[in-house]
């Protein structure tokens, strides 16, 4: 060992012991010393050597630090191997140590770190173990000790009894009665939990009844009881509730530990259940399930009838469950249960199962609940039953429930019971007395009997759920249970459709309808094919409902009731497997509903149709494909009556069908495999339509319901694979070869066709309609397919897109945007991306103009060609969705559009002339190129926000990360040095635009990175476009990011440095008249202006004050509330910074008696305040107060000046 | 500070619900919305009474009806009543007031605070004080009092 270490951990053993140190360096001594003994740089021997002065001196404050250390140390090294001598002299060491109770807290953290040692590191062994539980025994006076001892010596028992258990044994009845003296009078609940844990071990250790435990157990359960149940008095912090949750748990535990404790526990958990304390009972009934388990049914039996009658009390004399806030009835009678309910139906289903026939004669012997039953026939109409009824109603109907769901015997003997008396209640409220059954309800229905059918059938169905999944029809055909119900089927089957048939539109019925669809749905799901529910019945079931999502869609509840019950027949049928039934389903209810679709049926809702489909398609795939090719068929039948006769009619039902497809059914089939051949056949049969229907004619609804099919198109293609999205796309180029232009104009492939063909531009006016509909269904198309799909004969399609674009066809101008964002760079030996975008440029851009300077190579041109004005603005929106695409996938083409744009905006036509704007609009041909130079600023719009038709992550555009960020940091140079070199005021204006919407859709953090010279430039904008209305978007959206600046810590900086400009144009945009939001803001930024360096606000204080004060007259109400107070306040108490002023006290009578001068410091900001007394004719300053600052003499000569002179004279005076 | 309150156990009554002004989306950009009733109200009903923790709408010190507005002749009456007659709150409670509507109102806006008739027993001299210009902009360079209004209206800017 070298000589630094040993200096080093005496060091810290002294640092550690020396009372003076603070408890970090405490803490990292010993940390240093368990580090040198962990690498062996020093051994435990001798730091023990070292340490023996420690240890053994009569200083009791320097001792217990000693051994405090080895012990801290001891716990540190838990898992370093240590020799047999050394553990066995360190526990002789420490278990003697347990005596010396001046320094008793490091020998328990010692002994606790050896035994909790685990194997192969050295344990401590048995006869050890032994020594230090009897030296516990023997000398700890656990209950007078503070917390952290307290904890640590119940830390030590719980040890002992959980790995020492064969050293514990012997010790017997003293161990036992050491144990109760030591858990006595516990309050901690960190303790609390460490005792209940100690009792459960301890009953762990002495199972058997006549052992050491059996004398102790009245006592020790007299410790535990008083426990019960957990309730702190003093909640502190908000982890009480888990707290009290674990301590409840485990003082369970402790309770049922041993049977030995069942003659007290349970009559302590029955009186507890009488308690009228909620928590006392819900924890009360816990217990009682938990120990009944655990004490096993001898034990338990001579409790039942105590406990049937405190559980009918819990359930049914003073039930809790409250009336639930929803209209919708959620089991028919609409109670919340309570965790009362809970948890008494828990007990019960223990005891059933426990006890089953003994304690199933108790119930169904009770006296009170066949009273109860027997009362039924004087409570009929539902409306008048009161609360009370429904609660007991709802209680017998879930005991009755429980004991069924407890096993087969019982539901047996409560079926055998009660079914046939319920059924024939019911029935004799439905039929007369001839057996037939009436027309026509009255409210006299037996409401009573009818919900206890109900839950009576389906609890009896949870059962033969819930038990084997294979119990085989013998099984069941053999339970009386279901021969009764066989014998009852029928006639069950009839109250239930005689009262769906009575049911109206009026809520009154809701709970009949409710129970009646209910029944039929349990009917319609049960097990076992059709050995309790006959054949015919399910086909009724299925035909009754069936008909009520046809015919009684006016009845919203039934409607919503039956449709669910429908679903649930549904998913029943698919997870069974049961085949007859499932043939049945299908031929009775898949046809039908399927068939909704396409019936000509007009008083039925589309919506509800649709969302019957929907929702019973849901479950299963199978269903789904029919529901899918039904819709396709009909949308398809549609399609082809709108546009050969023109049906107005069905233009209008249309659109909601294609809506349904796209948003509902194609999104499942994504989640659930399938979507692509799904997707394939529509997109190819609404492409065979399109090719069949050489003419179209639509009016009015025909732009919608293109809108639907383009949008159903696109989310078809999404889900298409590659190969899928070639076949539609083949077919859509076959399709549009069909159009009129195409035919027209010999378009040979390859070839420039506006060199052949300039005229066209001019002389068409838009497409005709049916060329409309196919350019934008192949837009449509191209717009969502995938980078890898192969592209057949690219060149003929951007000619075509390009042409369709030139007639203004925007979706061909997201189509071309999109074709070049996922173009691969190279795509064929012959054909390069680049090339391809050339002449795109090409067709595009200049066709009508004879390219400039730079030749023929599609570069930026210069607009200052004197035949800009043959340009066309279409072409530029399409030369932005162009830009788009490029910009997104980060490519160099992307500076020629840019540049093309820019040039746009500054180019010098107007040189010279100073006309007004609005003149320059008078002249038509100046006019085209202003509405051109617009499109160009309109541009950026395009370019930099994210759209939703197009080129965005669903259709499968490629996006480079930050290309945003990227363009804004290349293009905020060029526009800084555009305006400043520009000198028209129209290009400026434009220029302006154009970089409003460029930093409008930049994320903040990239416009704050440059807001120093962004700033200036926004303050322009909002001076220029202000003063036309037409900019007010463009102007929020600035303002927006103005806000945004303003709450950015650098982006305030600029704001400082900008501060007079920015309050003025903000104070300008204050009254802005046309859009009150704008008001609105720019108020709120001058408020969270006045938080920036009083230096800089402070001159225009009184600017904001006077156009704040103006806003507060504001037309709109917000704008004065935003007005109001805050920012009022804010800039006014600017004020009471500087000025001095004289003036009465406030709350004197007599206002010449005393005058105050407040008055500032001008260098400190505080206030002093000076009284000046009439009939001492003297100045001072006030008394009282809070601590101010003092201003000299000169100051208060200064600032005196503004008083009047009488004050003047005695403030000199002072 | 105050040692003992001046009504330790007062009333409280129920806040009226809020009106809803409907939402902003359907809003005509160009029609004017009065001053109206409601609107002054809604500036002074959260102003905090300076003894308790409650507003002066929950201690009906003031009410809706209290308050009578007529904006082409730009004047406001606010008319409250201290919860007890010898309350030496009643000069702050209408300073607050005063100084509430002084921050939300235009300039143009004559304002006048009353405490209501019999329920002060210096009506007077309270009435005059709240409408001394003087004594009112004394009373808002003294900086406890400012501290004392802050506290009370600093609740009412939701």
């Amino acid at each position: 060992m070298g000589g630094t270490p040993a200096i080093q951990y005496v060091i810290h053993i002294e640092s550690y012991v020396s009372s003076s140190s603070s408890e970090a360096q405490q803490a990292a001594s010993v940390d240093a010393i368990a580090v040198l003994l962990k690498n062996d740089l020093l051994s435990l021997e001798t730091l023990v050597r070292e340490m023996e002065m420690y240890l053994t001196t009569t200083d009791n404050i320097i001792r217990s630090r000693g051994i405090l250390l080895l012990g801290e140390l001891l716990m540190r090294l838990m898992s370093k191997p240590l020799g047999d001598t050394a553990i066995s002299s360190l526990i002789e060491f420490f278990t003697e140590r347990l005596a010396d109770w001046k320094a008793l807290h490091g020998a328990l953290v010692g002994c606790l770190a050896l035994l909790r040692r685990k194997t192969g590191t050295g344990m401590i062994n048995r006869s050890q173990a032994k020594a230090v539980a009897e030296s516990y025994l023997k000398t700890l006076q656990v209950q007078s000790l503070g917390q952290q001892d307290r904890k640590l010596c119940l830390q030590i028992l719980e040890c002992l009894l959980d790995r020492y258990r064969d050293a514990l044994f012997s010790l017997g009845d003293d161990l036992v009665y050491g144990i109760c003296e030591a858990i006595d009078g516990e309050k901690d609940p960190q303790c609390l939990m460490l005792i209940f844990h100690i009792v459960e071990l301890l009953a762990q250790l002495f199972p058997e009844a006549s052992g050491p435990l059996e004398n102790f157990a009245g006592d020790l359960f007299e410790i535990l009881e008083c426990y019960f149940p957990i309730h702190f008095t003093h909640p502190k912090s908000d982890d009480v509730d888990m707290k009290r949750g674990e301590l409840s748990r485990a003082l369970m535990l402790a309770f049922a530990s041993t049977p030995l404790y069942e003659p007290s526990v349970i009559p302590l958990l029955l009186d507890k259940l009488s308690s009228s304390l909620p928590s006392a009972k819900v924890e009360s009934l816990k217990y009682l399930s938990y120990c009944t388990l655990k004490y096993g049914g001898d034990r338990m039996e001579k409790y039942t009838k105590s406990l049937w009658s405190a559980l009918k009390d819990a359930l049914f004399t003073c039930p809790q469950s409250t009336l639930s806030e929803d209209s919708d009835p959620i089991d028919g009678l609409g109670f919340h249960e309570s965790e009362i309910m809970t948890q008494a139906l828990e007990l019960l289903q223990v005891l059933v199962r426990q006890h089953n026939d003994s304690f199933l004669s108790l119930i169904l012997g009770d006296g009170d609940i066949s009273t109860f039953l027997n009362s039924f026939s004087q409570f009929d109409d539902f409306n008048s039953l009161s609360t009370q009824y429904k609660q007991r109603l709802h209680a017998v109907g879930h005991v009755l429930s429980v004991c069924i769901k407890a096993s087969g015997s019982s539901c047996n003997k409560v079926f055998e019971s009660f079914f046939p008396r319920l059924v024939d209640a019911l029935r004799l409220s439905v039929e007369n007395s001839h057996g037939i059954v009436h027309s026509t309800l009255d409210a006299n229905f037996n409401f009573g009997a009818l919900y206890l059918c109900v839950e009576l059938l389906a609890a009896c169905r949870q059962l033969v759920v819930s038990s084997d999944e294979v119990a085989s029809a013998h099984d069941l055909a053999r339970d009386s249970w279901c021969q009764i119900l066989r014998s009852f089927c029928t006639s069950l089957c009839n109250v239930f459709f005689c009262l769906i048939r009575a049911s109206c539109v009026e809520s009154t019925w809701n709970a009949y309808v409710y129970a009646a669809v209910k029944g039929l749905e349990i009917l319609g799901t049960f097990p076992g094919s059709f050995i309790s529910v006959s054949k015919l019945m399910y086909e009724n079931i299925l035909l009754t409902l069936t008909s009520i999502i046809e015919s009684d869609f006016n009845k919203k509840f039934l409607w919503k009731a039956a449709l669910k019950a429908l679903v649930e027949i549904s998913l029943f049928v698919n997870k069974y497997h049961e085949d007859e039934k499932a043939a049945i389903f299908n031929s009775i209810v898949k046809q039908k509903i399927v068939s909704l679709i396409s019936s000509d049926d007009l008083n039925m809702p589309q919506s509800l149709k649709l969302e019957a489909i929907f929702d019973i398609g849901l479950t299963g795939k199978s269903f789904m494909h029919s529901v899918v090719s039904e819709l396709e068929k009909t949308i398809s039948a549609n399609l082809s009556e709108i546009l050969v006769h023109g049906d107005r009619r069905l233009a209008g039902l249309t659109p909601g069908l294609l809506e349904c497809y796209s948003n509902k059914v194609l999104p499942w089939f994504h989640g659930n495999g399938g979507a692509d051949e799904v997707s394939l056949s529509f997109a190819i049969n609404i492409f065979t339509k399109m090719e069949n229907n050489s003419s179209l004619s639509l009016e009015a609804k025909g732009k919608e319901l293109l809108g639907a099919a383009m949008a159903a198109m696109k989310q078809a293609m999404t889900g298409c694979s590659v190969e899928s999205q070639e076949k539609v796309l083949q077919k859509a180029i076959d399709v549009m070869e069909t159009s009129s232009f195409f035919l027209s104009n010999d378009l040979i492939l390859g070839t420039d066709l506006f060199n052949k063909n300039t005229q066209l531009g001019q002389t068409s006016e838009g497409l005709s309609c049916r060329d409309e509909w196919i350019t934008s269904l192949f837009a449509s198309v191209v717009i969502a397919l995938r980078p890898q799909t192969q592209i057949p004969n690219i060149r003929l399609l951007l000619q075509l897109l390009a042409m369709t674009l030139l007639e203004g066809h925007i979706p061909s101008a997201q189509a071309l945007g999109s074709l070049v964002n996922k173009l691969p760079l190279n795509i064929s030996e012959d054909c390069s991306l680049e090339e391809l975008i050339d002449t795109l440029f090409k067709n595009v851009m200049w066709r009508n103009i004879s390219i400039g300077k730079e030749g023929n190579d599609g570069g930026a041109v210069a607009m200052s060609n004197p035949r800009l004005n043959s340009l066309n603005s279409h072409a530029v929106i399409g030369f932005a969705w162009i830009g788009k695409g490029l910009l997104m996938r980060g490519h160099e083409k992307l500076k020629d559009v840019t540049m093309t744009f820019l040039n746009c905006l500054v180019s010098n036509e107007d040189q010279g002339n100073l006309l007004p704007f609005n003149d320059q609009m008078k002249d038509p041909a100046k006019h085209k190129v202003l509405c051109l130079r617009k499109s160009a600023a309109d541009a950026f719009h395009i370019l930099m926000s994210d759209s939703d038709a197009c080129l965005n992550r669903n259709y499968h555009a490629i996006v480079r990360p930050l290309y945003k960020q990227r363009f804004f940091n290349i293009m905020m140079p060029m526009f800084l040095s555009a305006i400043v070199k520009c000198d028209s005021s129209t290009s400026r204006c434009f220029l302006y635009q154009a970089f409003a919407h460029l930093v409008s859709e930049t994320p903040l953090v990239a416009v704050v990175g440059d807001a120093k010279k962004v700033l200036p430039v926004l303050m322009d904008c909002f001076l220029i476009l202000s003063k036309d209305i037409s900019h007010k978007e463009i102007i929020y959206s600035v303002l927006i990011v103005l806000s945004g600046i303003l709450t950015d810590k650098n982006g305030q900086e600029a704001i400082i440095e900008n501060a007079p400009m920015v309050i003025r144009r903000l104070i300008e945009l204050t009254s802005y008249p046309y859009v009150m939001v704008i008001r609105e803001t720019a108020i709120q930024c001058l408020g969270a202006m006045s938080e920036l360096p009083h230096a800089r606000i402070y001159p225009m204080r009184t600017q904001v004050l006077q156009a704040i004060t103006k806003a507060l007259d504001d037309p709109k109400r917000v704008v004065r509330l935003e007005a109001g107070f805050n920012c009022i306040k804010e800039y006014s108490l600017l004020k009471a910074r500087i000025a001095p002023t004289c003036k009465p006290r406030w709350d004197c009578v007599d206002k010449q008696a005393c005058y105050y001068i407040h008055m500032l410091h001008p260098c400190k900001w505080g206030c002093q305040t000076w009284c000046f007394n009439f009939n001492m004719r003297k100045w001072s300053p006030e008394k009282g107060g809070r601590p101010r600052v003092f201003g000299s003499c000169s100051s208060i000569n200064v600032l005196a000046n503004g008083t009047s002179t009488q004050a003047i004279n005695h403030i000199r005076l002072v | 500070m105050v040692s003992e309150l001046i009504n330790a156990n007062p009333v409280v009554y129920e806040k009226k619900e809020r009106r809803d002004r409907g939402s902003r989306a359907v809003l005509d950009e160009y029609a004017a919305e009065p001053i109206d009733q409601l609107e002054i109200f809604d500036h002074i009903r959260d102003i905090k009474d300076p003894e308790h923790p409650y507003s002066l709408e929950e201690l009906k010190v003031i009410t809706e009806d209290a308050v009578d507005v007529d904006d082409q002749r730009s004047y406001v009456r606010v008319t409250f009543t201290p919860t007890v007659e010898h309350c030496s709150m009643a000069t702050v409670i209408g300073l607050c007031l005063r100084v509430k509507l002084m921050r939300s109102l235009p300039s143009r806006y004559k304002v006048d605070i009353r405490v209501a008739p019999g329920s002060h027993a210096t009506e007077a001299a309270v009435n005059k004080q709240l409408n001394d210009k003087e004594r009112v902009a004394a009373a808002l360079e003294n900086p406890n009092l400012v501290d004392m209004v802050d506290e009370c209206l600093a609740p009412s800017y939701a």
